[in-house]
C-alpha cells in the first residue's frame, strides 16, 4: 500500500505524523484564500519530477490523478508485482468525488476569461481538458500505469468513495472477477470553488487564526472540518493468491457495508440507524461481533451533526461496549480528503494494526459532554490490534464501514 | 432465484428521440433522428452537432424545491426513476428500504450548475455561490436523490467509466441482487451537460464530428464515418430478483455481465473486448452461437470501428450475427448509452424486432448490420456492448 497525505511525501512519513498526534492543516497556499470564511486546508508539498512523474504526466494529469499514479507505482512494487501475473486477471478500482476538479476550474478561469464570458473561448482549451471533465481518467492512468487489462473504473460515491472503491474491489475478487485488484482512492481539491461550496453550508472549519489546531472532532468547541487533498492505493488479492506469491500480507478485508440515508444530501438523521446498519452490515460480514473490535477509526468530520450522528451509530451498533472501544478522527491531523480519505484511513488502520498503535484524535481538549465515548485524544495509545472499524459518511447520505483484520502466515 | 440472473422489471427512458418510452421506441424502430444542430450557440464553436432532448420541462414533474437545488441531469434522472418505479409496479410501502438501492453511473456530473456558480464565485465572490452548490454537481449526486426521493436505503452506488459506465451500473445492480444485499435496485445512467462550457469539453474530446448536416454526423461502421455526435439522455431500470417476479412480468432478464480495460492505445487489440464479451456468456451459461443480436458501442470513428467489428467478426465470424446500431440517432449519451441500449435490446427482445442504425446506408466492415429499416426476426437473447473512452470495455447479456 502507499499512502500520499497532507504533511508527508509517502506511507512511512504518514503514520509518523499521525502516530506523533502532528497536524498537517494549514493556511491554504494553493490560491489565495483571503476572501473565504474557511481559509485552512490539508495540502501535500507534492512535486510532480521529485515523485518520478514525466514531465508530460505532470502536464497532462490533474493532481488527482498524479496523487493516484504515484501512489499506484509504489503500491505495485511494495507489492512484488510482475509480469508472471496475466493482464486479464488484474484490475483497478479508484475512488473519487470531486474528479479534476482543480483542473477543471483553472481551465475554466482561463476559458471564461475570469468568468467574464458565458459562452467560453474554445481558442483557449487545454487539449487535456476532456479528461478532465470525465473522471473516468483517473482510472484509466492507473490501469495505463500498470497493463491492466480487468475490471477498471471509478467508484464515485461522494466521501464514502474511499471505502466503498475498496469494498467493491474486494468483491470483484471473492466473485472471480479478478485476482488481483490495485485499488483505492484520490481527491485533490483545494480549488476555491470547492472551498467556497462548503463554505456556503459552513462545513468547513473558519479557525484560520490556528490552523493546526483548527479541526477538532468530539472537542465541543469543533466547528467542521479542513478540507484536503490525498490518496492511498492498496495491492488486493485473494490470501491464498497473496500466500502463494509468498509475498508479506498486510491485513485483510473482512467485511464491508454500505447503506443511503435517504433523508437528505447534507443532513444527517439523528438516530444514525443508516450508519449503524453499515456497521452491522460490515461486522456480519467479517462474522465477528462488536466486542471483538479492538479500535474504530471514525469518520470523525468534526462538524457538529457528523460527530453526535456517529457517537450515536456506534453506541447502537456496538452497545455497552461501545463505552470501553477506543475511537480515534486521523482527520483531526490530515483533514478531509473527500472520496480519498476512507482509503487513507484503511492504510492508517492497517498501519495501527502492524505497529500496535492507535493514532490520536489531535485537538481534542475540551471533550463535547455529548461525545462520551473514549475518543484517544491527543496522544497515540498502544494496544494489542487484531481486528478494527473504520466508519464513513459522506454527502449524498451514504454510509459505509469496512472491517480490518491482521492476518496470521 | 436463477444463479446467473435477475429480472428488468420496470424500464424508462428519456433521449433525444423521445420524451417517453413509447415515444423513443416508436421513433427508434422508425430509424428517425434526434440529432440536430446545437441552437443555442450561434454557430460559435467548432462543432455543432448534439443529440438534444427538445421538451423536458422538469417543471411538468418535480416539486420547485427540487429544481432548485438540481442540475438538468439529475432532474432527468429523477423523472426517469419515478416512471421506472411505476412502471415496474412495485409498492414501495410493501418493501423494506434497506432492500432496496440505487446504482447510477454519471460521467461529467451537474456541469451546468457548476458552470453557473464557478462563474458566480470569479465574478461576485464567495457569498454568491449556491449552498446547493456542494452535492448539485458531484457524481454522486443521482444516486443521492433518487434514493431520497424513494427512501431506498440499500447499498447506494455510482460507477464511472466514461461510456461503458452505463452497463457497469446495470452489472453492478445485478452483483448486488445476486449476492443477496438488497432484492431491488433502481439502476441506470443519465447524462446531460450542453452549457457552452460543458460543449467545449465535449468538444476537447477530438473525435466530435466536424459535419454541420444531422444527417452527416454519427455515422458507425460507415465507410463515411467522421467521428460521433453527443447525446444527453439515459435510461433507468428497475432489476428484481428473479423468485420475486411472477412470471410473464417484466422485460427479460440480465443473465451475464463482465467489465474489462484496454491500456493499450490501439482500437485493433481486440483482446480485452473479446473476453468481456466470452466472460459474460460464460457467466450466462450461453455460447456465441445462442446471440441473437448484438447491440454495438458504435464507436463513429474508422478505427474504432473497425476494432469493435474485428472483434465481432473473431467471436461470430465475419458477418455472423445481426449488429444494432440504434444510438446513431440519438448521439452518443456517455453513462447514458450503456442502459438505454438496455432497454433498448429489452424491446426489442419482447417485439422480435431490430431497430436499424439511424442515417448509416452501409458497411464495408466484416458485420451484419442493420441498416435503414428495422429487421424483423425471432430473438432470445442479446448482447449489449459499450466502451468508454480511454480503454473500458463492458458486456452485459439479455435474455427474453
Amino acid at each position: 500500500m502507499s499512502v500520499l497525505a497532507p504533511g508527508s511525501l509517502d506511507t512511512d512519513g504518514f503514520w509518523g505524523m499521525i502516530s506523533e498526534g502532528r497536524t498537517a492543516i494549514r493556511r491554504i497556499s494553493a490560491f489565495d484564500p483571503s476572501q473565504f470564511r474557511s481559509q485552512v486546508a490539508g495540502e501535500i508539498d507534492f512535486d510532480p519530477a521529485a515523485m518520478g512523474l514525466s514531465h508530460r504526466e505532470a502536464r497532462r494529469l490533474d493532481r488527482a490523478s498524479m496523487l493516484a499514479v504515484v501512489c499506484a507505482r509504489r503500491a505495485v512494487e511494495q507489492a512484488g508485482l510482475d509480469h508472471s501475473l496475466d493482464p486479464a486477471r488484474l484490475g483497478v478500482s479508484v475512488g473519487n468525488a470531486v474528479g479534476s476538479a482543480t483542473s477543471i476550474e483553472q481551465e475554466y478561469v482561463v476559458l471564461s476569461d475570469g468568468g467574464a464570458e458565458w459562452f467560453v473561448d474554445q481558442t483557449y482549451q487545454s487539449p487535456h481538458l476532456f479528461d478532465y471533465f470525465t473522471p473516468g481518467s483517473i482510472a484509466r492512468e492507473v490501469a495505463q500505469t500498470v497493463g491492466a487489462e480487468g475490471p477498471v473504473g471509478v467508484v464515485s460515491a461522494g466521501c464514502t468513495s474511499g471505502i466503498d472503491s475498496l469494498g467493491h474491489a474486494a468483491t470483484l475478487i471473492a466473485e472471480g472477477s479478478a485476482d488481483v485488484m490495485l485499488a483505492g482512492a484520490t481527491d485533490a481539491p483545494v480549488t476555491p470553488i470547492a472551498v467556497a461550496c462548503f463554505d456556503a453550508i459552513r462545513a468547513t472549519t473558519p479557525n484560520n487564526d490556528d490552523p493546526a489546531g483548527a479541526a477538532r472532532p468530539f472537542d465541543r468547541r469543533r466547528n467542521g472540518f479542513a478540507i484536503a487533498e490525498g490518496a492511498a492505493m492498496l495491492v488486493l488479492e485473494d490470501l491464498e493468491h497473496a500466500r502463494e506469491r509468498g509475498i508479506p500480507v498486510l491485513g485483510e478485508i473482512a467485511g464491508y457495508g454500505t447503506t443511503c440515508n435517504a433523508y437528505h444530501m447534507t443532513g444527517l438523521t439523528a438516530e444514525g440507524d443508516e450508519m449503524t446498519r453499515a456497521i452491522d452490515q460490515a461486522l456480519a460480514e467479517a462474522r465477528v461481533s462488536a466486542e471483538s473490535i479492538d479500535y474504530v477509526n471514525a469518520h470523525g468530520s468534526g462538524t457538529r451533526q457528523n460527530d453526535l450522528h456517529e457517537t450515536s451509530a456506534i453506541k447502537r451498533s456496538l452497545g455497552q461496549y461501545a463505552y470501553q472501544v477506543p475511537i480515534s478522527s486521523i482527520k483531526s491531523m490530515v483533514g478531509h480528503s473527500l472520496g480519498a480519505i476512507g482509503s487513507i484511513e484503511v492504510a492508517a488502520c492497517l498501519l495501527a494494526l502492524q505497529h500496535s498503535l492507535i493514532p490520536p484524535t489531535a485537538n481534542l481538549k475540551e471533550p463535547d459532554p455529548k461525545c462520551d465515548l473514549d475518543y484517544v485524544p491527543l496522544a497515540a495509545r498502544e494496544a494489542a490490534l487484531r481486528t478494527v472499524l473504520t466508519i464513513g459518511s459522506g454527502f449524498g447520505g451514504f454510509q459505509s464501514a469496512m472491517v480490518l483484520r491482521k492476518v496470521d502466515l | 432465484m436463477s444463479p446467473t440472473g435477475c429480472a428488468v422489471t420496470g424500464i424508462d427512458v428519456i433521449a433525444p428521440t423521445g420524451l417517453t418510452l413509447d415515444e423513443y421506441w416508436g421513433r427508434t424502430c422508425r430509424g428517425e433522428s434526434g440529432i440536430r444542430v446545437i441552437d443555442d450557440f450561434d454557430g460559435r464553436y467548432h462543432n455543432a452537432l448534439a443529440g438534444v432532448i427538445p421538451d423536458f420541462v422538469a417543471q411538468k414533474h418535480l416539486p420547485g424545491r427540487l429544481i432548485t437545488q438540481t442540475d438538468r441531469v439529475t432532474q432527468l434522472a429523477l423523472v426517469a426513476a419515478d416512471r421506472a418505479l411505476i412502471d415496474s409496479g412495485v409498492d414501495l410501502d410493501q418493501r423494506d428500504p434497506y432492500d432496496c438501492a440505487v446504482v447510477t453511473s454519471n460521467a461529467t456530473g451537474g456541469f451546468e450548475f457548476s458552470h453557473r456558480e464557478m462563474q458566480r464565485l470569479w465574478t461576485q465572490g464567495r457569498e454568491s455561490v449556491s449552498v446547493y452548490q456542494c452535492f448539485a454537481w458531484f457524481y454522486a449526486v443521482n444516486t443521492g436523490q433518487i434514493s431520497i426521493r424513494h427512501r431506498l436505503r440499500g447499498p447506494g452506488s455510482v460507477l464511472v467509466a466514461e461510456q461503458a459506465g452505463g452497463l457497469d451500473a446495470l452489472g453492478h445492480a445485478r452483483r448486488n441482487i445476486r449476492r443477496g444485499r438488497c432484492s431491488m435496485v433502481v439502476a441506470g445512467g443519465m447524462e446531460s451537460s450542453f452549457d457552452p462550457w460543458g460543449w467545449v469539453s465535449h468538444q476537447a474530446s477530438g473525435n466530435l464530428t466536424p459535419a454541420r448536416d444531422p444527417v452527416e454526423g454519427y455515422l458507425p461502421f460507415s465507410p463515411a464515418a467522421n467521428g460521433y455526435v453527443p447525446g444527453e439522455g439515459g435510461a433507468m431500470l428497475i432489476l428484481e430478483a428473479d423468485d420475486a417476479v411472477e412470471p410473464g412480468r417484466g422485460y427479460g432478464h440480465i443473465v451475464g455481465y463482465a467489465s474489462g480495460f484496454n491500456p493499450r492505445n490501439d482500437p485493433a487489440y481486440t483482446r480485452p473486448l473479446r473476453r468481456v464479451i466470452e466472460a459474460a456468456l460464460a457467466e450466462a451459461e450461453l455460447s456465441a452461437t445462442d446471440v441473437d443480436v448484438v447491440f454495438a458501442d458504435a464507436a463513429g470513428t474508422r478505427a474504432d470501428d473497425a476494432g469493435e467489428a474485428l472483434a465481432l467478426a473473431e467471436t461470430f465470424g465475419p458477418y455472423g450475427i445481426p449488429v444494432a446500431a440504434p444510438k446513431s440517432g440519438t448521439g452518443r449519451l456517455m453513462a447514458g448509452a450503456g442502459a438505454v441500449d438496455i432497454v433498448c435490446a429489452l424491446l426489442a427482445l419482447r417485439d422480435n424486432v431490430i431497430p436499424p442504425a439511424v442515417h448509416v446506408q452501409s458497411t464495408d466492415l466484416p458485420i451484419d448490420l442493420v441498416c435503414e429499416t428495422a429487421r424483423k426476426t425471432p430473438l432470445n437473447t442479446a448482447l449489449v456492448l459499450a466502451r468508454g473512452a480511454g480503454g473500458f470495455v463492458s458486456a452485459l447479456v439479455l435474455r427474453k
